[in-house]
């Protein structure tokens, strides 16, 4: 089956000399929901503006669905959807006009694109103030609103860079709900985010990028299996003066009173739990200390920093 | 994209810069009328009536031609500087670069929504000098011609401009210090025959004289220059920017990174 998104030995370097993308490679599978992770500045939105035609290359190849940038550009703009990091909507056109004009940069004649900017904003929670300006949408409805106008024409790849950047919970998880929802219907999704929960949620695969280079590419079970250790607090039911007897497992108490547990590879919980209830010690309830990502990409990101010797 | 898709696409971006430019009247098409009514009342009643004939026309009669073309080509300049100037700055161009419109039908759809304001306020001010003089157009076509070609030549001179454009101060300087100059020493208030030799050749130079006389040709039957040398001229000047303008978007130049 043909890759929703191939690149091979990609290249920037800006008139100023930076070197922004040094020769990556990247496979995204149709399907995919994929992430596209790393710090600022890294190169992520280098190289998916390149894929978008909003940044010009400086070498190397980009295939969207097995059509060539170079040679075949309008097929493979028609398989895009983008919803770029920053709003690049004209705030004073209504709500309507914005995603049905978009239509018609496809081709999409008005009548039909009506009816599809209709679905997207109804299903986006938009079609109420369809006829309102642009400017007077909130900072989530804006993000919503960015969302139909990239799938108006029905990509088969959608591009989210940062989509829920200032999105409160509720409108996130909501977010989320639909992209899943998006993507069971086909629709392939890279996503970059910052925030990391929302990447291990979502994505299926996921690839890390650090000073223009890929420096991890794989599925994000087996990323998270990299975890050689995760941290776990338990909430308790009485409070514990000293920290229990749980031989293997290393433990402390936390100053509001949580039993803090580390858990390492071929480890498990009910052991932990086995021999609390042995010292008559009941849990109420666990979370994770961290997010697994984040401990993984931070530890990453700083490996690739110490071997090229920089500073984060 | 198939020429039905294509045609969709500069379709939408024609209605939307005829809609831009109409839901804003107050300040693209209502000031051009005001001015020039400020011009006729002014240069063409009260100077004017001292001033007399004009190669064998009354003075209002002689600058009307010339102050349709100025302000023709004023406001097709300006729709399109601003217009395209203004989706680079608050980043909507976006939407244009990531859909498959190509670059020519890009260029086409932003010279005719310069062409459809800069004739469209042609047609206002022919209206407002209709209620100053008397005008009867000596050749329909060649006058049409001209000031359609002369329309599109500057919505192409200002795509150009707003491609180049990083500050809102680039879109003014050109209008300000290079056309407005052309456009007044271009023989719309006087014909260049009453010039000395020297300044006569100094003016033949500027091509703004060529379209404001072609035009004048058009309607009154009288021109300091060759009319066919006008035409000519103004469709070189067309070709040339074209190919410039299609070199740019290629590139990307202030627009892609």
């Amino acid at each position: 089956m043909t890759d929703a998104l191939r690149i091979e030995n990609l290249r920037k370097t800006y008139g100023s000399g930076f070197e922004a993308l040094k020769g990556i490679d990247l496979q995204v599978r149709q399907g995919d929901f994929f992430a596209l992770l790393g710090p600022n500045g890294a190169g992520k939105s280098t190289t998916l503006g390149i894929v978008c035609s909003l940044v010009n290359k400086s070498s190397g190849k980009v295939t969207v669905f097995g059509h060539d940038i170079d040679t075949d550009l309008s097929r493979a703009k028609m398989t895009l959807g983008v919803v770029p990091q920053e709003m690049n909507f004209n705030q004073f056109e209504k709500v309507i006009d914005i995603v049905v004009t978009q239509a018609g940069y496809y081709g999409i004649p008005a009548k039909k694109a009506v009816v599809s900017a209709e679905r997207y904003l109804r299903q986006l929670g938009l079609w109420d103030r369809r006829n309102s300006p642009a400017r007077s949408l909130s900072g989530g409805m804006k993000r919503r609103l960015m969302i139909a106008r990239a799938l108006v024409h029905e990509p088969k790849l959608l591009i989210l860079d940062e989509p829920t950047a200032g999105v409160d919970i509720e409108l996130r998880r909501s977010m989320w709900t639909f992209l899943e929802d998006l993507n069971k219907q086909g629709t392939t999704i890279i996503l970059t985010t910052h925030y990391l929960e929302e990447a291990e949620a979502l994505c299926r695969n996921i690839a890390i990028i650090d000073k223009g280079e890929i420096i991890q590419d794989t599925s994000m079970r087996d990323l998270l299996k990299q975890l050689s250790v995760e941290s776990f607090l338990l909430d308790l039911s009485e409070p514990l003066s000293e920290v229990p007897e749980l031989e293997a497992f290393d433990s402390r108490l936390t100053a509001e009173g949580q039993l803090e547990v580390d858990v390492r590879k071929g480890q498990d919980l009910n052991t932990v739990f086995s021999k609390l209830d042995q010292q008559g010690i009941r849990v109420l309830s666990m979370r994770t200390k961290a997010n697994r990502l984040e401990e993984l990409f931070i530890r990453l990101v700083e490996s690739n920093s110490a071997q090229s010797g920089g500073a984060l | 994209m198939s020429p039905r898709a294509i045609w969709t696409a500069l379709m939408t971006i024609v209605v939307r810069e005829v809609r831009r430019f109409t839901r804003i009247w107050p300040q693209t098409l209502l000031p051009p009328a005001v001015t020039m009514t400020l011009y006729f009342v002014i240069f063409g009643n009260l100077i004017g009536s001292r001033i007399g004939k004009m190669d064998g026309f009354d003075y209002m009669a002689f600058i009307v031609p010339g102050l349709i073309m100025m302000s023709v080509i004023t406001s097709s300049y300006s729709n399109v500087v601003s217009s395209f100037f203004g989706i680079k700055f608050h980043r909507s161009i976006e939407e244009l670069l990531v859909s498959p419109v190509p670059n020519y039908i890009i260029l086409a759809g932003y010279v005719a929504g310069g062409m459809a304001r800069g004739l469209g306020v042609g047609l206002i001010v022919t209206l407002v000098s209709l209620g100053f003089t008397d005008l009867s157009v000596q050749h329909p076509v060649l006058t049409v011609l001209t000031v359609a070609l002369t329309s599109m030549l500057f919505s192409l001179g200002g795509f150009i401009n707003a491609m180049l454009a990083t500050k809102f101060d680039d879109i003014s300087i050109v209008p300000t210090f290079i056309l407005t100059p052309l456009t007044y020493l271009g023989g719309v208030f006087y014909s260049i025959h009453q010039l000395p030799e020297f300044w006569q050749s100094v003016s033949m130079i500027n091509p703004i004289l060529y379209m404001v006389n072609a035009f004048r040709f058009g309607i009154l039957g009288v021109s300091d220059v060759n009319v066919g040398i006008s035409l000519a001229m103004i469709v070189a000047f067309i070709v040339g920017l074209i190919v410039v303008c299609l070199r740019m978007l290629a590139r990307g130049q202030g627009i892609r990174h």
